[in-house]
Protein backbone atom coordinates (compact mmCIF):
# COMPACT_ATOMS: atom_id res chain seq x y z
CA UNK A 1 0.00 0.00 0.00
CA UNK A 2 1.10 3.52 -0.70
CA UNK A 3 2.10 4.89 2.71
CA UNK A 4 2.06 8.54 1.83
CA UNK A 5 -1.36 8.24 0.18
CA UNK A 6 -2.67 6.44 3.24
CA UNK A 7 -1.35 9.13 5.56
CA UNK A 8 -2.88 11.92 3.47
CA UNK A 9 -6.20 10.06 3.36
CA UNK A 10 -6.11 9.53 7.15
CA UNK A 11 -5.47 13.22 7.75
CA UNK A 12 -8.11 14.28 5.19
CA UNK A 13 -10.82 12.19 6.85
CA UNK A 14 -12.83 14.44 9.17
CA UNK A 15 -13.87 11.65 11.51
CA UNK A 16 -10.22 11.01 12.42
CA UNK A 17 -10.02 14.49 13.90
CA UNK A 18 -13.10 14.57 16.10
CA UNK A 19 -14.45 12.50 18.98
CA UNK A 20 -12.79 10.90 21.95
CA UNK A 21 -10.13 9.11 19.87
CA UNK A 22 -9.71 12.00 17.43
CA UNK A 23 -6.53 13.91 16.73
CA UNK A 24 -7.87 17.07 18.41
CA UNK A 25 -8.75 15.38 21.71
CA UNK A 26 -5.52 13.39 21.82
CA UNK A 27 -3.38 16.43 21.04
CA UNK A 28 -5.15 18.47 23.72
CA UNK A 29 -4.71 15.59 26.21
CA UNK A 30 -1.03 15.40 25.32
CA UNK A 31 -0.46 19.14 25.66
CA UNK A 32 -2.56 19.35 28.83
CA UNK A 33 -0.73 16.56 30.62
CA UNK A 34 2.62 18.02 29.53
CA UNK A 35 1.79 21.44 30.95
CA UNK A 36 0.40 19.95 34.17
CA UNK A 37 3.44 17.70 34.68
CA UNK A 38 5.95 20.45 34.00
CA UNK A 39 4.07 22.86 36.28
CA UNK A 40 4.00 20.32 39.12
CA UNK A 41 7.68 19.48 38.51
CA UNK A 42 8.51 23.21 38.80
CA UNK A 43 6.52 23.48 42.03
CA UNK A 44 8.33 20.45 43.45
CA UNK A 45 11.85 21.23 42.19
CA UNK A 46 12.34 25.01 42.20
CA UNK A 47 11.78 25.81 45.92
CA UNK A 48 14.32 23.28 47.25
CA UNK A 49 16.73 24.24 44.44
CA UNK A 50 16.47 27.90 45.43
CA UNK A 51 16.84 27.17 49.14
CA UNK A 52 19.84 24.84 48.79
CA UNK A 53 21.48 27.12 46.24
CA UNK A 54 20.99 30.13 48.51
CA UNK A 55 22.41 28.40 51.58
CA UNK A 56 25.10 26.65 49.51
CA UNK A 57 24.30 23.22 50.91
CA UNK A 58 23.66 20.01 48.98
CA UNK A 59 26.06 20.42 46.06
CA UNK A 60 26.97 16.73 45.93
CA UNK A 61 23.30 15.84 46.18
CA UNK A 62 22.46 18.04 43.19
CA UNK A 63 25.17 16.42 41.08
CA UNK A 64 24.07 12.89 41.98
CA UNK A 65 20.44 13.71 41.17
CA UNK A 66 21.31 14.71 37.63
CA UNK A 67 23.64 11.77 37.04
CA UNK A 68 21.19 9.17 38.32
CA UNK A 69 18.38 10.94 36.47
CA UNK A 70 20.26 10.58 33.21
CA UNK A 71 21.06 6.91 33.70
CA UNK A 72 17.50 5.76 34.46
CA UNK A 73 15.75 5.27 31.09
CA UNK A 74 12.53 7.28 30.76
CA UNK A 75 10.88 4.10 29.52
CA UNK A 76 11.82 2.49 32.85
CA UNK A 77 10.40 5.45 34.79
CA UNK A 78 7.01 4.98 33.11
CA UNK A 79 7.17 1.22 33.68
CA UNK A 80 8.16 1.61 37.35
CA UNK A 81 5.37 4.08 37.99
CA UNK A 82 2.79 1.40 37.16
CA UNK A 83 3.38 -1.04 40.07
CA UNK A 84 3.67 2.02 42.29
CA UNK A 85 0.27 3.46 41.37
CA UNK A 86 -1.35 0.04 41.42
CA UNK A 87 -0.11 -0.56 44.96
CA UNK A 88 -1.48 2.85 45.94
CA UNK A 89 -4.82 1.95 44.34
CA UNK A 90 -4.56 4.69 41.69
CA UNK A 91 -4.70 2.20 38.85
CA UNK A 92 -3.78 2.54 35.19
CA UNK A 93 -3.84 5.40 32.74
CA UNK A 94 -3.49 8.96 34.02
CA UNK A 95 -1.70 8.42 37.34
CA UNK A 96 1.27 6.27 36.34
CA UNK A 97 1.88 8.53 33.32
CA UNK A 98 1.57 11.72 35.35
CA UNK A 99 3.83 10.48 38.18
CA UNK A 100 6.44 9.27 35.70
CA UNK A 101 6.44 12.58 33.84
CA UNK A 102 6.86 14.61 37.03
CA UNK A 103 9.67 12.29 38.17
CA UNK A 104 11.34 12.79 34.79
CA UNK A 105 10.95 16.57 34.62
CA UNK A 106 11.85 17.51 38.18
CA UNK A 107 15.58 16.50 38.45
CA UNK A 108 16.96 18.74 35.67
CA UNK A 109 14.86 21.68 36.90
CA UNK A 110 16.13 21.15 40.46
CA UNK A 111 19.77 20.89 39.38
CA UNK A 112 19.69 23.95 37.15
CA UNK A 113 17.92 26.02 39.81
CA UNK A 114 20.56 24.99 42.31
CA UNK A 115 23.56 25.66 40.05
CA UNK A 116 21.96 28.82 38.65
CA UNK A 117 21.67 30.33 42.14
CA UNK A 118 25.05 28.94 43.20
CA UNK A 119 26.86 30.49 40.28
CA UNK A 120 25.65 34.02 40.93
CA UNK A 121 28.76 36.14 41.41
CA UNK A 122 29.54 36.36 45.14
CA UNK A 123 30.49 40.04 44.71
CA UNK A 124 26.90 40.77 43.66
CA UNK A 125 25.30 39.04 46.63
CA UNK A 126 27.79 40.69 48.99
CA UNK A 127 27.02 44.08 47.46
CA UNK A 128 23.31 43.37 47.92
CA UNK A 129 23.87 42.46 51.58
CA UNK A 130 25.99 45.60 51.94
CA UNK A 131 23.09 47.65 50.59
CA UNK A 132 21.02 46.29 53.45
CA UNK A 133 19.01 43.58 51.66
CA UNK A 134 17.85 40.69 53.85
CA UNK A 135 18.66 37.10 52.91
CA UNK A 136 15.17 36.69 51.48
CA UNK A 137 15.52 39.85 49.39
CA UNK A 138 18.93 38.76 48.11
CA UNK A 139 17.36 35.47 47.01
CA UNK A 140 14.31 36.92 45.27
CA UNK A 141 15.70 40.19 43.92
CA UNK A 142 19.26 39.20 42.99
CA UNK A 143 19.81 35.44 42.83
CA UNK A 144 16.47 34.35 41.35
CA UNK A 145 16.50 36.85 38.45
CA UNK A 146 20.11 35.99 37.64
CA UNK A 147 19.40 32.26 37.82
CA UNK A 148 16.25 32.48 35.71
CA UNK A 149 17.93 31.79 32.33
CA UNK A 150 19.37 28.53 33.70
CA UNK A 151 16.01 27.59 35.22
CA UNK A 152 14.17 28.34 31.96
CA UNK A 153 16.64 26.25 29.98
CA UNK A 154 15.92 23.29 32.24
CA UNK A 155 12.15 23.85 31.96
CA UNK A 156 12.48 23.86 28.16
CA UNK A 157 14.57 20.67 28.10
CA UNK A 158 12.17 18.99 30.54
CA UNK A 159 9.09 20.02 28.56
CA UNK A 160 10.48 18.48 25.36
CA UNK A 161 11.39 15.32 27.30
CA UNK A 162 7.88 15.19 28.78
CA UNK A 163 6.20 15.52 25.36
CA UNK A 164 8.38 12.64 24.15
CA UNK A 165 7.82 10.42 27.17
CA UNK A 166 4.07 11.10 27.41
CA UNK A 167 3.97 9.02 24.21
CA UNK A 168 4.90 5.99 26.32
CA UNK A 169 1.84 6.66 28.48
CA UNK A 170 -0.11 4.66 25.89
CA UNK A 171 1.72 1.57 27.21
CA UNK A 172 0.09 2.03 30.61
CA UNK A 173 -3.32 2.70 29.05
CA UNK A 174 -3.23 6.48 28.95
CA UNK A 175 -4.40 8.37 25.83
CA UNK A 176 -2.51 11.13 24.09
CA UNK A 177 -0.78 10.93 20.73
CA UNK A 178 1.21 7.84 21.74
CA UNK A 179 -2.00 5.82 21.25
CA UNK A 180 -1.58 6.06 17.48
CA UNK A 181 1.95 4.67 17.71
CA UNK A 182 1.26 1.91 20.21
CA UNK A 183 -1.98 0.90 18.44
CA UNK A 184 -0.19 1.14 15.11
CA UNK A 185 2.43 -1.31 16.39
CA UNK A 186 -0.05 -3.80 17.80
CA UNK A 187 -2.33 -3.69 14.73
CA UNK A 188 0.60 -3.55 12.30
CA UNK A 189 -0.98 -0.46 10.79
CA UNK A 190 1.76 1.54 9.05
CA UNK A 191 -0.49 4.52 8.35
CA UNK A 192 -1.58 4.97 11.96
CA UNK A 193 2.03 4.42 13.07
CA UNK A 194 3.32 7.07 10.71
CA UNK A 195 0.57 9.58 11.53
CA UNK A 196 1.35 9.16 15.23
CA UNK A 197 5.07 9.61 14.64
CA UNK A 198 4.44 12.72 12.57
CA UNK A 199 2.16 14.34 15.15
CA UNK A 200 4.45 13.56 18.09
CA UNK A 201 7.53 14.81 16.25
CA UNK A 202 5.69 18.00 15.26
CA UNK A 203 4.51 18.62 18.82
CA UNK A 204 8.06 18.15 20.18
CA UNK A 205 9.63 20.52 17.69
CA UNK A 206 6.87 23.09 18.38
CA UNK A 207 7.33 22.71 22.15
CA UNK A 208 11.06 23.31 21.80
CA UNK A 209 10.53 26.32 19.53
CA UNK A 210 7.75 27.70 21.75
CA UNK A 211 9.87 27.59 24.88
CA UNK A 212 12.74 29.07 22.86
CA UNK A 213 10.57 32.11 22.12
CA UNK A 214 9.56 32.44 25.79
CA UNK A 215 13.22 32.17 26.77
CA UNK A 216 14.27 34.98 24.44
CA UNK A 217 11.38 37.21 25.56
CA UNK A 218 12.26 36.79 29.21
CA UNK A 219 16.03 36.95 28.80
CA UNK A 220 17.70 39.88 30.54
CA UNK A 221 18.68 42.51 28.00
CA UNK A 222 22.30 42.47 29.13
CA UNK A 223 24.26 45.36 30.56
CA UNK A 224 22.78 48.72 29.73
CA UNK A 225 24.31 52.12 30.35
CA UNK A 226 23.02 53.62 33.57
CA UNK A 227 20.71 56.63 33.47
CA UNK B 1 1.48 -6.68 41.06
CA UNK B 2 -0.66 -5.44 43.91
CA UNK B 3 0.78 -7.70 46.58
CA UNK B 4 3.78 -9.85 47.40
CA UNK B 5 7.43 -8.88 47.36
CA UNK B 6 8.61 -6.28 44.84
CA UNK B 7 11.29 -8.59 43.46
CA UNK B 8 10.79 -12.34 43.10
CA UNK B 9 14.40 -13.51 43.43
CA UNK B 10 13.48 -17.08 42.51
CA UNK B 11 12.33 -15.88 39.10
CA UNK B 12 15.53 -13.93 38.59
CA UNK B 13 17.65 -16.97 39.52
CA UNK B 14 15.76 -19.10 37.00
CA UNK B 15 16.31 -16.64 34.16
CA UNK B 16 20.06 -15.99 34.31
CA UNK B 17 20.47 -17.28 30.74
CA UNK B 18 17.98 -14.68 29.53
CA UNK B 19 19.80 -12.00 31.52
CA UNK B 20 23.10 -12.88 29.84
CA UNK B 21 21.54 -12.97 26.37
CA UNK B 22 19.91 -9.56 26.90
CA UNK B 23 23.15 -8.13 28.33
CA UNK B 24 24.99 -9.03 25.14
CA UNK B 25 22.16 -7.63 23.02
CA UNK B 26 22.07 -4.37 25.00
CA UNK B 27 25.84 -3.94 24.85
CA UNK B 28 25.95 -4.65 21.09
CA UNK B 29 23.09 -2.22 20.33
CA UNK B 30 24.80 0.47 22.42
CA UNK B 31 28.31 -0.19 21.06
CA UNK B 32 27.17 -0.14 17.44
CA UNK B 33 25.21 3.07 17.90
CA UNK B 34 27.96 4.97 19.74
CA UNK B 35 30.66 3.59 17.42
CA UNK B 36 28.87 4.50 14.19
CA UNK B 37 27.69 7.79 15.68
CA UNK B 38 31.25 8.64 16.68
CA UNK B 39 32.62 7.82 13.22
CA UNK B 40 29.99 10.03 11.54
CA UNK B 41 30.56 12.82 14.07
CA UNK B 42 34.34 12.78 13.59
CA UNK B 43 33.88 12.96 9.82
CA UNK B 44 31.44 15.88 10.15
CA UNK B 45 33.73 17.66 12.61
CA UNK B 46 36.69 17.36 10.24
CA UNK B 47 34.47 18.93 7.59
CA UNK B 48 33.46 21.75 9.95
CA UNK B 49 37.09 22.21 10.97
CA UNK B 50 37.93 22.99 7.36
CA UNK B 51 34.73 24.74 6.35
CA UNK B 52 33.46 26.71 9.30
CA UNK B 53 30.20 27.60 7.52
CA UNK B 54 29.08 23.98 7.81
CA UNK B 55 28.79 24.26 11.61
CA UNK B 56 25.34 25.91 11.60
CA UNK B 57 23.56 23.56 9.18
CA UNK B 58 25.16 20.42 10.68
CA UNK B 59 24.26 21.20 14.30
CA UNK B 60 20.79 22.42 13.26
CA UNK B 61 20.06 19.10 11.54
CA UNK B 62 21.48 17.11 14.44
CA UNK B 63 19.41 19.27 16.80
CA UNK B 64 16.14 18.54 15.00
CA UNK B 65 16.91 14.79 15.00
CA UNK B 66 17.66 15.06 18.72
CA UNK B 67 14.33 16.80 19.43
CA UNK B 68 12.20 14.14 17.71
CA UNK B 69 11.08 11.65 20.39
CA UNK B 70 12.74 8.24 20.02
CA UNK B 71 9.47 6.34 19.82
CA UNK B 72 8.24 8.66 17.04
CA UNK B 73 11.46 8.21 15.09
CA UNK B 74 11.32 4.42 15.39
CA UNK B 75 7.64 4.44 14.43
CA UNK B 76 8.31 6.60 11.38
CA UNK B 77 11.08 4.25 10.23
CA UNK B 78 9.20 0.96 10.69
CA UNK B 79 7.13 1.26 7.46
CA UNK B 80 10.44 1.49 5.56
CA UNK B 81 12.97 -0.63 7.42
CA UNK B 82 10.65 -2.91 9.42
CA UNK B 83 11.03 -4.18 12.99
CA UNK B 84 14.76 -4.59 12.56
CA UNK B 85 18.19 -3.91 13.98
CA UNK B 86 18.63 -1.34 11.19
CA UNK B 87 15.60 0.66 12.38
CA UNK B 88 16.91 0.62 15.94
CA UNK B 89 20.40 1.69 14.90
CA UNK B 90 19.27 4.53 12.60
CA UNK B 91 17.33 5.97 15.54
CA UNK B 92 20.02 5.36 18.16
CA UNK B 93 22.85 6.71 15.99
CA UNK B 94 20.94 9.90 15.19
CA UNK B 95 20.58 10.69 18.91
CA UNK B 96 24.33 10.51 19.49
CA UNK B 97 25.23 13.02 16.77
CA UNK B 98 24.31 16.31 18.44
CA UNK B 99 26.04 15.39 21.72
CA UNK B 100 29.21 14.16 20.03
CA UNK B 101 29.54 16.94 17.45
CA UNK B 102 29.05 19.66 20.06
CA UNK B 103 31.66 18.16 22.37
CA UNK B 104 34.25 17.41 19.69
CA UNK B 105 33.96 20.95 18.31
CA UNK B 106 34.06 22.50 21.78
CA UNK B 107 37.23 20.50 22.45
CA UNK B 108 38.93 21.53 19.22
CA UNK B 109 37.86 25.17 19.60
CA UNK B 110 39.16 25.22 23.17
CA UNK B 111 42.78 24.72 22.12
CA UNK B 112 44.57 28.05 22.72
CA UNK B 113 45.67 29.88 19.60
CA UNK B 114 49.15 30.35 21.13
CA UNK B 115 49.62 26.58 21.37
CA UNK B 116 48.80 26.13 17.70
CA UNK B 117 51.09 29.05 16.81
CA UNK B 118 53.93 27.43 18.74
CA UNK B 119 53.44 24.18 16.82
CA UNK B 120 53.37 26.09 13.55
CA UNK B 121 56.59 27.83 14.58
CA UNK B 122 58.15 24.43 15.17
CA UNK B 123 57.39 23.60 11.56
CA UNK B 124 54.25 21.45 12.05
CA UNK B 125 51.93 21.16 9.06
CA UNK B 126 48.21 21.85 9.58
CA UNK B 127 47.57 18.12 9.47
CA UNK B 128 50.11 17.41 12.21
CA UNK B 129 48.79 20.30 14.28
CA UNK B 130 45.30 18.76 14.10
CA UNK B 131 46.27 15.19 15.00
CA UNK B 132 49.24 15.81 17.33
CA UNK B 133 48.18 19.01 19.09
CA UNK B 134 44.47 19.79 18.79
CA UNK B 135 43.00 16.28 19.04
CA UNK B 136 45.05 15.22 22.11
CA UNK B 137 44.20 18.48 23.89
CA UNK B 138 40.53 18.07 22.98
CA UNK B 139 40.39 14.51 24.35
CA UNK B 140 38.84 15.34 27.74
CA UNK B 141 35.85 17.03 26.07
CA UNK B 142 35.61 14.33 23.39
CA UNK B 143 35.49 11.63 26.08
CA UNK B 144 32.95 13.72 28.02
CA UNK B 145 30.78 13.67 24.89
CA UNK B 146 31.22 9.91 24.52
CA UNK B 147 30.18 9.43 28.15
CA UNK B 148 26.97 11.44 27.77
CA UNK B 149 26.19 9.77 24.42
CA UNK B 150 26.75 6.29 25.86
CA UNK B 151 24.64 6.80 28.98
CA UNK B 152 21.84 8.30 26.84
CA UNK B 153 22.05 5.44 24.34
CA UNK B 154 21.92 2.74 27.04
CA UNK B 155 18.63 4.31 28.16
CA UNK B 156 17.21 4.65 24.66
CA UNK B 157 18.02 1.04 23.80
CA UNK B 158 15.28 -0.02 26.25
CA UNK B 159 12.71 1.74 24.01
CA UNK B 160 13.76 -0.42 21.05
CA UNK B 161 12.04 -3.35 22.78
CA UNK B 162 8.88 -1.97 21.12
CA UNK B 163 10.39 -2.73 17.71
CA UNK B 164 11.50 -6.22 18.68
CA UNK B 165 15.06 -5.37 19.83
CA UNK B 166 15.62 -3.84 23.21
CA UNK B 167 18.23 -5.64 25.34
CA UNK B 168 17.11 -5.10 28.94
CA UNK B 169 14.09 -3.19 27.63
CA UNK B 170 12.67 -6.61 26.78
CA UNK B 171 12.30 -7.32 30.51
CA UNK B 172 10.67 -3.93 31.14
CA UNK B 173 8.16 -4.40 28.31
CA UNK B 174 7.39 -8.00 29.34
CA UNK B 175 6.91 -6.81 32.92
CA UNK B 176 4.47 -4.15 31.78
CA UNK B 177 2.50 -6.58 29.64
CA UNK B 178 2.29 -9.25 32.37
CA UNK B 179 1.98 -6.80 35.30
CA UNK B 180 5.09 -8.44 36.75
CA UNK B 181 7.10 -5.95 38.83
CA UNK B 182 10.18 -8.18 39.08
CA UNK B 183 10.90 -7.89 35.38
CA UNK B 184 10.43 -4.10 35.34
CA UNK B 185 12.81 -3.64 38.29
CA UNK B 186 15.32 -6.12 36.85
CA UNK B 187 15.40 -4.38 33.46
CA UNK B 188 15.81 -0.96 35.07
CA UNK B 189 18.54 -1.96 37.54
CA UNK B 190 20.54 -3.81 34.88
CA UNK B 191 20.25 -0.88 32.48
CA UNK B 192 21.50 1.60 35.08
CA UNK B 193 24.31 -0.80 36.04
CA UNK B 194 25.39 -1.19 32.42
CA UNK B 195 25.42 2.59 31.93
CA UNK B 196 27.53 3.01 35.08
CA UNK B 197 29.96 0.25 34.04
CA UNK B 198 30.55 1.72 30.60
CA UNK B 199 30.91 5.20 32.12
CA UNK B 200 33.64 4.01 34.51
CA UNK B 201 35.42 2.25 31.63
CA UNK B 202 35.40 5.47 29.58
CA UNK B 203 36.85 7.46 32.49
CA UNK B 204 39.66 4.89 32.78
CA UNK B 205 40.26 5.07 29.05
CA UNK B 206 40.53 8.85 29.21
CA UNK B 207 43.11 8.64 32.02
CA UNK B 208 45.14 6.16 29.99
CA UNK B 209 44.99 8.35 26.87
CA UNK B 210 45.93 11.60 28.60
CA UNK B 211 48.94 10.66 30.76
CA UNK B 212 50.06 14.33 30.93
CA UNK B 213 46.97 15.32 32.91
CA UNK B 214 48.05 13.03 35.77
CA UNK B 215 51.36 14.76 36.33
CA UNK B 216 49.64 17.67 38.08
CA UNK B 217 48.32 15.38 40.80
CA UNK B 218 51.65 15.08 42.57
CA UNK B 219 51.19 14.84 46.35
Amino acid sequence: MDLLGGVVEFLATGTNWVGEAGIVTRTLDHVGLTLLSVAVACAVAIPPGLYLGHTGRGGTFAVSVVNIGRAVPSFAIVALALPFTIRLGLGLGFWPTFIALVALAAPPIFTNTFTGVREVDADLTEAAVGMGLSGREVLFRVELPLASPAILTAVRVSAVQVVATATLGALVAWGGLGRYIIDGFSQRDSVELFVGALLVALLSVLTDAGFGVVQRRLAPKGPRPAG
Amino acid sequence: MSEGPIVDWGWVGGHLDDVWERTVEHAVLTGLAVGIGFAISVALCLLIHRHRRAYGPVTWTAGVLYTIPSLALFAALVPFTGLSLLTAEIGLVSYTLLILIRNIMAGLDGVPEATKEAARGMGFTDRRILWEVEVPLALPLIVAGLRIATVTTVGLVTVTSLIGQGGYGFFILQGLRRFFTTEIVLGTVLSVALAATIDVALVRMERALTPWSRRRVVP
